[in-house]
């Protein structure tokens, strides 16, 4: 079970995030009044269809969001200190050296110009004091632990010469390189052969859990999440719906969006005798339903749903953003909705 | 590699028959050499005893393989209008020409690649789109035009810098430099510039495109999640990427500069090869026309070769790809 106890302090707070892209068709607000927390060496799984905003999330985290996207509101902190408003130089330091983070795509994650080992020995070098020698030594450790057998010779390779698991092997090595304390992996095995995917995750798991790191894992597989999640954040057109502990949120979820989510998923769906998906699709961010996001898919939707937007409200062991919660004592059988043929609003 | 290299030779070869065949066909469709080299009144004897000396009388293939054969001995006859020996005309000129176009790329490089990048990382700024509107301007304004106004400017108005002409050479073996004095260097700084002006525009817009969309690459992303700095990201990763085709591109151009130094050498009244060749042409001078076409051509096959070795060199994936090395 979780390797953090509840009362721990907070690695990572997020607050209130708000996230916007200011288009030519006027402002789009990405992430809306996000807030979580990742406790030190917790793994938080951040679930959603895509355009969620699970990847907006984690690139404002790290401070890289591109413009026209800013944070437009809202804090991040870092171990109680705020990161959201650093100057760039100083953010810079944090990257990589606290939080690291690993991308989708391995293939195109590595630079084609360079070897592993100089890109290894350049990230190294940039956040310890080491000499080239050291740096040296440390890359060729890192790919032993991270299983590029060969390391003293494959470290002198180019990326072009490893395939795609390797390639993400390297990658972990990368985003390990410094110790940090959190890493924001978004999707990290969505490009890889499905027979190498497990390897890969449990690879991260396992560096992540002897190092003590944190993990922020984005994924399209409620597998992965079981299997390696300690919590679990669901997120819906920009906005957490559900958030709390993984068994908890899949077997007993308390939002209608995440009992949907989870029946429409075979090897883990509740008492389904058959797959049920959720009518209709996330609205688009210009057309954002006012009141509760998800109230024109719900099958539970009420009156107050159209014209008061939920926050988070304590919901059993979790926390839901519905107003089905708003008295905060109905235990709710959600499941029910999405097994029975479900009858639709 | 040796078989990439061979490859290249022989497709280089190739592509010298073929300019030696149209230079050779100048001879036979640009006027009569025989009728342009004797006086008007000589007699119809006089005009075959010419053609005979000339080996004007032989089948169009003997002729051709002749040409060639003395064309890779660097023997293109007598020029017609200077009487004396092509080949010695050309090795005077080469160098004034060379300099020129190796300023001029040099210009391009050390002002286009840092422009390139400012305009890529300052996309917003002012200076940036004024820049790019200068650049626009630059690519649309014909080269002659452009040296014309640098010689009303600096040559006329401000009497600074001389308008036409080398200056002072020093003969270093064969060649002579304007680089090593005063007034060579003085004199070489308009027509550069100007000779200049396209490649350095189009190497900024070059660079800038491809900087532009190196940044937008994953590897990049992941380079600065990293927390690599912004001079590692932007100079190591981002503009090394940068310059795989920039490498072309500029090669290429070299050759460009040299064959359009033609237009700047006659504004300046430059003594190069250009110049040289405006005044064959004129003249209808068959034989230095026919020389200067082989070696442009030579020098574009020379410089494609060159780049394509760069490339390789460059990067490792057609390392891997055409050398066989190292891949598993
Ligand atoms: N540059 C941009 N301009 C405008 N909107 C953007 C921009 N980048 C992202 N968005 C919007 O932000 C929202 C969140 O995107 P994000 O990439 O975080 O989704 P995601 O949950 O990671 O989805 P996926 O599962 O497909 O990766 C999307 O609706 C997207 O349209
Ligand atoms: S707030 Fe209303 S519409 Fe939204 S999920 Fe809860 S019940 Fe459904
Ligand atoms: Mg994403």
């Amino acid at each position: 079970m979780p390797a953090a106890t509840p009362d721990a302090k907070p690695l990572l707070q997020v607050k209130n995030l708000r996230v916007e892209f200011n288009t030519r068709r006027g402002t789009l607000v990405a992430i809306d009044d996000v807030s979580f927390d990742i406790a030190p060496g917790e793994v938080l799984g951040v679930v959603g269809e895509s355009g969620a905003g699970k990847s907006i999330t984690g690139t404002a985290i790290i401070g890289l969001l591109e413009p026209p996207g800013r944070i437009a509101g809202g804090e991040i902190l870092l171990e109680g200190m705020r990161i959201d408003n650093l100057p760039a130089e100083e953010m810079r330091k944090i990257r990589g050296r606290r939080i690291g983070a690993i991308f989708q795509d391995p293939l195109t994650s590595l630079n084609p110009l360079y070897t592993i080992g100089h890109q290894l020995t350049e990230t190294i070098q940039t956040h310890l004091a080491m000499s080239m020698a050291q740096a040296r030594a440390r890359a060729i450790e890192l790919l032993a632990e991270v299983g590029i057998p060969a390391p003293e010779r494959r470290i002198d390779h180019y990326p072009h010469q490893f395939s795609g698991g390797m390639r993400q092997r390297v990658v972990i090595a990368l985003a390990l390189c410094a110790n940090p304390q959190l890493i924001i992996a978004d999707e990290p095995t969505t490009a890889l052969d499905v027979s190498i995917q497990a390897q890969i995750i449990t690879l991260l798991k396992r560096l992540c859990r002897d190092n003590g790191t944190a993990v922020m894992l984005v994924t399209h597989d409620m597998g992965v999440i079981a299997e390696t999640a300690d919590r679990v954040a669901v997120m819906y057109a920009g906005r957490i719906a559900e958030i709390g502990p993984v068994q908890e949120v899949i077997h007993n979820p308390q939002h209608p969006y995440t009992a949907g989510l989870m029946a429409s998923i075979p090897a883990l769906g509740h008492e389904v005798e058959r797959l049920s998906q959720i009518e209709g699709s996330m609205p688009r961010l210009n057309a954002i339903p006012t009141g509760c996001a998800f109230n024109p898919r719900c099958p539970r939707v009420f009156g107050r749903c159209t014209v008061e937007r939920p926050s988070l409200l304590p919901a059993g062991k979790s926390l839901a953003a519905c107003w089905l919660h708003a008295e905060g004592s109905v235990p709710l059988d959600l499941n029910k909705d999405w097994s029975e043929g479900a009858v639709h609003a | 590699m040796i078989a990439f290299v061979l490859r290249r030779l022989l497709q280089g070869v190739i592509v010298m028959l073929v300019v030696g065949l149209i230079a050779f066909s100048l001879f036979n469709f640009v006027g009569d050499p025989v009728s342009l080299m004797l006086p008007p009144e000589a007699t119809q004897a006089d005009r075959d005893a010419m053609r005979q000396a000339l080996g004007l009388d032989k089948p169009f293939y003997v002729q051709f393989v002749t040409f060639i054969g003395n064309a890779v001995q660097g023997n293109f006859g007598i020029s017609l209008r200077l009487g004396r020996p092509v080949s010695t005309l050309l090795v005077e000129r080469l160098p004034a020409t060379l300099e020129l176009a190796f300023t001029a790329a040099m210009i391009g490089l050390l002002v286009g690649i840092p422009v390139g990048v400012y305009t890529a990382l300052k996309r917003d700024s002012w200076v940036s789109r004024a820049l790019l509107t200068t650049s626009l301007v630059g690519v649309s304004l014909p080269n002659f035009l452009i040296g014309i106004f640098l010689i009303l400017i600096f040559a006329v108005w401000l009497g600074w810098l001389p308008s036409f002409g080398r200056g002072d050479t020093v003969k270093i073996g064969l060649w002579s430099t304007g680089f090593l004095t005063k007034s060579g260097l003085k004199s070489l700084i308009l027509p550069a510039i100007t000779l200049g002006f396209f490649p350095v525009t189009l190497i900024m817009r070059l660079v800038r495109a491809e900087m532009l969309e190196v940044l937008r690459t994953d590897y990049i992303k992941f380079a600065r999640a990293r927390g690599l700095s912004d001079r590692a990201v932007n100079f190591g990763h981002a503009l090394k990427n940068t310059l795989v085709p920039v490498i072309t591109i500029t090669g290429l151009q070299l050759g460009g500069i040299i064959a359009f130094a033609i237009i700047t050498e006659t504004v300046f009244q430059w003594p190069g090869m250009g110049l040289l060749f405006v005044q064959a042409v004129q003249f209808a001078d068959i034989p230095v026309m026919a020389a200067y076409l082989c070696l442009i051509g030579l020098i574009f096959v020379v410089i494609n070769l060159v780049v394509d070795m760069l490339y390789y060199l460059v990067d490792p994936r057609l390392r891997a790809e055409r050398g066989g090395s190292g891949g598993h």
